[in-house]
């Protein structure tokens, strides 16, 4: 391919070179890290997640402490209220306002290519289409993934440590590194998702709409469970596998998810996604 | 400046052949082909909707063609690995972040192609923007972003160069730095593919042109054959006994009309004029050979092919 290179080549310096991933990668992360937006989005992201969930560890340690002082009443605690320390560090509205943030993050790794028109400049520079693509996906997973494990991190750190004297667990304790592991990968996940999304729709509104409907509104609809194949749709939903992974789901129901079921839901959705960004982005013009 | 250059043959090919691209129904590009050969500034002309962008993304492997094939140096470019190093491209200078500096977006498209960072600074320098440099291009101009553009496509310092409406937006003093620009790349050997939809910009640096209309070919020639397709050449003659003039040059077999001030002969060359001028001892007073313009040969050939052309208003609005 570089035999047909002009005599120009010595003039300016610019040698031919092999066509590497790794300089895939390199574009990728130049171009993730040159958006402010990816500051602001990622920073305020991962601030209010482990803010919610520290905010509740802290108020339930007020309650508790309250309660504590207070003479029992006679009656003893009933267990199915027990209060569960670990859940504080997985509140529903705190992973899904982080799986939101995330899958944004990803939309906008890819639609802001097609909005701006930036990607006829990325592919007439890089032809093949799959490496900028798969580039894409490898840049933004692993950042996500470093922001899933600090938020995760710092969640179950905080609020385990607040209610340490009111059954906090540590990471040792039973389930806890697998729910911290499930949160942290919650976020690549999501932007995953986001650039399949992103990368099928094209449109910035669009594509959070998308990201919303897929992420949240679709588990919600599927939760019923008269139909057995509506609640494996729901089942089937990476909110729901996230909910068996961190034992903070509803209640265990007539079809309950299992450790592994909600591990294969993570993997196929990851999976999924991934090649459907790659076929949207090869197949059509742009 | 040296036509067909010496490394003529050397350089890379941009070859199209039977290229179509149907919209649904609209037919974009109908069976096109031409040949744009290295050593020289090939413009590529057109009114607008003609099918020149449908052509180049298509050339480009942006969009797949409904038929027909087009090669860069005998390969589809869209099949190619890294694409900086064989072809510098600028269609729309809007194609970049807004958000991003001009260093940072030249820098990660040098990168994806394993470019040095080095080469960034020489480009921004080449196009006058190192000054900007660190400054975001959502407030560039667009005279900027074509510059930034152009800079893109020079990374790799490609043997081919490929421009769609460059001169869009540059300022006087920019248009003459891209026209001497455009000279330069092709004095090196180089294939340089530019579009316009106004003749008057290629007029100073192309010296081959492909000239299409609604998707179609319509000329593909060296810009002397097409200056001589103009139709109203002629001579302006005015002298005192004009009428006399008039009907010697009529009986010598040429076409004149009789105008308020001067005669316009058509048929005959001045040289011719001027002898017979003498023979019947008229005394001229001009003597003025009139070539058509470029853009009126244009606009001749374009004429059938022009999709939004203005209608003068008759009651009723054309839309």
């Amino acid at each position: 391919m570089t035999t047909t290179l002009p005599a120009a080549t010595a003039r300016t310096g610019v040698v031919a070179a092999p066509a590497r991933f790794r300089h895939l990668l390199a574009a990728e992360w130049i171009k993730f890290w040159s958006l402010r937006s990816t500051y602001w989005v990622l920073g305020v992201g991962a601030l209010t997640v482990v803010g919610i969930n520290a905010n509740s560890a802290r108020s339930n340690a007020d309650r508790l402490s309250e309660q504590a002082a207070q003479p029992p009443d006679g009656l003893g605690p009933d267990p199915a209220f027990a209060f569960d320390a670990m859940h504080t560090a997985f509140l529903d509205p705190a992973w899904q306002i982080l799986m939101i943030v995330a899958c944004s993050v990803g939309a906008i790794a890819v639609f802001g290519e097609y909005t701006s028109g930036l990607v006829r400049t990325t592919f007439t520079a890089v032809p093949d289409r799959r490496g900028v693509i798969l580039a894409k996906v490898a840049v933004v997973g692993a950042v996500t993934t470093a922001v899933g494990v600090v938020v995760a991190g710092a969640s179950f750190g905080l609020t385990q440590a607040w209610l340490r004297d009111h059954g906090g667990v540590s990471i040792a304790d039973s389930g806890a590194l697998r729910a911290v592991a499930a949160s942290a990968l919650l976020a690549p996940l999501s932007a995953l998702i986001g650039m399949a999304i992103g990368a099928v729709v094209r449109h910035a509104a669009g594509s959070i709409v998308g990201a919303i409907v897929t992420l949240l509104l679709l588990p919600a609809l599927f939760q019923g469970e008269t139909y057995r194949w509506v609640a494996e749709i729901g089942n089937a939903m990476p909110l729901s596998a996230w909910e068996a992974l961190t034992g903070t789901h509803w209640g265990p129901g007539k079809y309950p998810v299992s450790v592994t079921e909600a591990w294969v839901v993570f993997g196929a959705w990851a999976l999924g996604a991934a090649l459907t960004a790659v076929e949207a982005v090869r197949r059509r013009d742009v | 400046m040296p036509g067909g250059a010496p490394l003529g043959d050397l350089g890379p090919v941009i070859e199209v052949r039977e290229l179509s691209k149907r919209y649904g129904t609209t037919t974009a590009v109908r069976a096109l082909s031409f040949t744009v050969r290295p050593g020289h500034v090939t413009g590529f002309l057109g009114p607008n909707g003609a099918g020149k962008t449908t052509t180049l993304r298509m050339l480009l492997g942006l969009n797949t063609p409904t038929a027909g094939t087009a090669t860069i140096d005998g390969r589809d470019f869209g099949a190619v690995d890294r694409g900086l190093r064989h072809v510098g491209a600028l269609l729309d200078a809007q194609d970049v972040h807004g958000g991003r500096t001009a260093r940072a977006h030249l820098s990660a498209v040098a990168a994806s192609n394993g470019i040095p960072r080095g080469r960034v600074r020489d480009v921004l320098d080449e196009v006058g923007l190192a000054d900007v440099a660190g400054r975001r291009i959502g407030g560039f101009s667009l005279g900027m972003k074509q510059r930034l553009g152009i800079a893109g496509a020079l990374l790799g310092d490609p043997p081919v160069l490929i421009f769609d409406e460059p001169l869009n937006g540059l300022d006087p003093e920019g248009v003459q730095w891209l026209r001497a620009l455009l000279r330069r790349l092709a004095a090196e050997g180089r294939t340089v593919f530019v579009s316009s939809h106004q003749m008057s910009e290629m007029e100073l640096c192309a010296e081959q042109l492909i000239v299409i209309g609604r998707g179609e070919l319509i000329a593909a020639e060296s810009l002397t054959e097409f200056a001589a397709r103009g139709t109203r050449q002629g001579v302006r003659v005015r002298a005192r006994a004009a009428e006399r003039l008039a009907r010697a040059l009529r009986a010598e077999g040429a076409e004149v009309l009789s105008g308020e001030e001067a005669l316009t002969v058509t048929g005959m060359d001045a040289e011719r004029i001027g002898d017979l001028a003498l023979l019947y001892e008229v005394a001229l007073a001009e003597l003025t050979p009139l070539t058509a313009s470029l853009e009126q040969a244009f606009m001749e050939l374009t004429a059938d092919s022009v999709d939004y052309a203005t209608t003068p208003r008759t009651g009723e609005e054309t839309r």
